[in-house]
């Protein structure tokens, strides 16, 4: 059992969010129905997505602290510009996509830390986010609205968005050949080099697919909220790491998983909610994702070291 | 000329260079005056930088992967908790000072424990135990705005021989870690630990111990400029730590210490954090807006680093 635990990596983050919904139906039944489902994971969407965009950052042994100024910046884009003007408006978010693939060809050409370069982006979009959108506001596309609010038949929206993206983007990145390769230079660079690839060009693409996740992730976020603020998603920075790791990625190594991380941002969001139930104090639902956070992980610590212990 | 090789050659300078000319474009737009005004003002809110960015330090000299996110929650909940024992009434300044101590070094070991029993990463470790520090300040600050004693504001807000008290606080720390660092064993067990965990710990160095004091004085840095930020503030708010977490980080390194860990630098970290008030005070007084002043803000940082690693790799 502990064995199967720790040869199928994904089985963790698959029991941990099972575990919690099963107790989130028993602590509210009613929740247990589409319209239930819906509500409970709809603001995963957003999450899903940026989580996925920080996975593209860390499977190349990055970290990205800007992501949430990021996406906050891509929601007031899209609910400004993208709405009154759709031309420009698309127009700025594929220079935004093109300006991640630049800081991460930036971050390898001169060797930079990272964390520090993205710290200081994190300035640089929420000071353009300020410019766009002083104050809360702006609307969002008709079609995006529609897109959002869509009920398909037989599963929620959030349910078919999540499936989707971790479907799709378990094709890029574990199946496809250029996703092994990418994870190759999270995993040795040095060899990766030697074996003829680009590393600037590979690094500046795996930040571009983040930029793209992100940009997804702020149009989703519109498309719920209906309107953008300037802070609107600065907390996804920290949720977006949370649920890599969460979902059975490692810092360092290239370790990552699609599926698992499209999981994690479900579970963490799904905590929300779920404490939410239990009638928890306000005071303690912060503190309480911590403590959910830090189960799971010893829970992966303990599989992980006795299967060690028995090979 | 030996005096100027020794002086460029100090990655510390080109911070204080930094700081001197946003302090210069200040005073170009007020032609000089208010110079003695703004130079105090950056010593006051450059102190409170300046602390968390030395603890800071310490912790990513322990070399790659560590870093303490929950500085802005130690902060507050030290800030918090210490102000509710005071509860306003004179001569308690000691005592909230204990409590705040007592906050740092219990956050310090949570957050080690984490990274050690658990095994967690220091990122995600310190993340979850921020949380957890923040709902506590949250339920125990509930509604309640309380003020610091009198004597304790006064001394936080007063100066001594010219200075801002919490600078010469800030200034009493600063020679502790340099001479911790530059003149004990125990400064020579974190440096060696930062540059390579692995023959550290095989030289018979204590590493586990090292670490877990480092994390735990980073903790009480916090704790200490979260205690005297509440005071000089006249009371704790909940998001009194939030900048924090970035200027932190950014001080240590436009301050010229290694992310890759196992170099110092105190000096770099009172010119960056000077450097930092004066950079946004330089935008205010050119009347530009909140949005381009974080603009510029993040480009001038990003501006730093690449120019710090060019000369790296010349070097």
């Amino acid at each position: 059992m502990i064995r199967l635990f720790a040869t199928h990596r994904i089985l963790l983050p698959v029991v941990s969010l099972a575990v919690l919904l099963a107790a989130t139906f028993y602590m509210q039944p009613r929740a247990m129905s589409y319209f239930g489902v819906n509500l409970l994971f709809n603001l995963a969407v957003p999450i899903a997505l940026a989580t996925v965009a920080q996975m593209m950052i860390i499977m190349v042994n990055d970290i990205d602290l800007s992501l949430g100024a990021f996406v906050s910046l891509v929601a007031c884009v899209t609910a400004t510009f993208l709405h009154d003007t759709p031309v420009l408006g698309v127009a700025i978010l594929a220079g935004l996509i093109v300006a991640y693939a630049g800081i991460g060809a930036l971050i390898h050409r001169f060797d930079l830390p990272a964390i520090v370069v993205t710290l200081g982006m994190s300035f640089v979009w929420g000071g353009l986010a300020v410019m766009i959108l002083p104050s809360p506001g702006g609307a969002a596309p008709t079609w995006l609205r529609s897109l959002m609010t869509v009920k398909p038949p037989l599963l929620p929206m959030a349910v078919v968005a999540a499936i989707l993206i971790a479907g799709l983007t378990h094709l890029l990145i574990m199946r496809s050949g250029i996703g092994t390769v990418l994870r190759g230079v999270g995993g040795n660079a040095t060899s990766v080099v030697r074996a003829g690839w680009p590393v600037l060009r590979l690094k500046a693409g795996a930040y571009g697919l983040a930029g793209f996740f992100g940009v997804l992730s702020g149009m989703a976020l519109v498309g719920l909220t209906t309107a953008a603020d300037a802070n609107i998603a600065l907390r996804y920075t920290l949720l977006s790491i949370a649920g890599v790791i969460l979902g059975g990625g490692e810092f360092v190594g290239g370790r990552v998983s699609a599926v698992g991380a499209v999981i994690g941002a479900l579970t963490l969001a799904l905590a929300a909610s779920f404490l939410s139930f239990m009638r928890l104090s306000p005071d303690w639902q912060i503190g309480a994702q911590g403590a959910i956070l830090i189960l799971v992980l010893t829970a992966r610590l303990i599989f992980t070291r006795r299967d060690k212990e028995q090979s | 000329m030996p005096i100027v090789k020794f002086i460029l050659s100090r990655t510390w300078i080109w911070s204080w260079v930094a700081a001197a000319g946003a302090f210069m474009m200040v005073m170009a737009l007020t032609q000089g005056r208010g110079a003695s005004e703004l130079a105090y003002a950056a010593l006051s809110f450059g102190a409170f930088a300046a602390i968390v960015g030395l603890g800071q330090m310490l912790v990513i000299t322990l070399g790659p992967g560590n870093v303490d996110l929950s500085i802005p929650a130690t902060m507050t909940l030290a800030g918090t908790l210490a102000l509710k024992t005071m509860g306003s009434d004179p001569n308690t300044a000691i005592l909230g000072f204990t409590v705040a101590i007592g906050v740092g070094i219990l956050a310090g070991m949570m957050n080690f424990a984490l990274i050690y029993l658990l095994r967690l990463p220091p990122i995600i470790a310190t993340l979850a135990a921020s949380l957890i520090f923040q709902s506590i300040a949250i339920w125990s600050n509930r509604g309640l705005r309380i003020k610091p004693p009198e004597g304790l504001a006064d001394f936080a807000t007063g100066r001594t021989f010219g200075l801002p008290n919490v600078a010469l606080v800030g200034l009493g720390l600063s020679i502790l870690v340099w001479i911790v660092l530059e003149r004990t064993v125990f400064g020579r067990w974190l440096l060696a630990a930062g540059q390579n965990l692995r023959a550290a710990r095989l030289a018979g160095i204590p590493v586990e111990f090292v670490r877990a004091t480092t994390y735990i004085t980073v903790a009480v840095f916090a704790s200490i400029a979260g205690f005297f930020l509440s005071s000089f503030s006249g009371g704790a708010a909940l998001n009194m730590g939030q900048e924090y977490l970035l200027t932190s980080i950014a001080v240590v390194v436009i301050g010229g210490t290694s992310i890759a860990g196992g170099m110092s630098n105190v000096p770099g970290v009172w010119g960056a954090s000077l450097f930092m008030f004066l950079v946004v005070s330089m935008l205010n007084s050119y009347g530009l807006g909140a949005g381009v002043r974080m603009m510029l803000t993040g480009t001038i940082i990003i501006g730093i680093v690449i120019a710090a690693s060019t000369r790296r790799t010349r070097a």
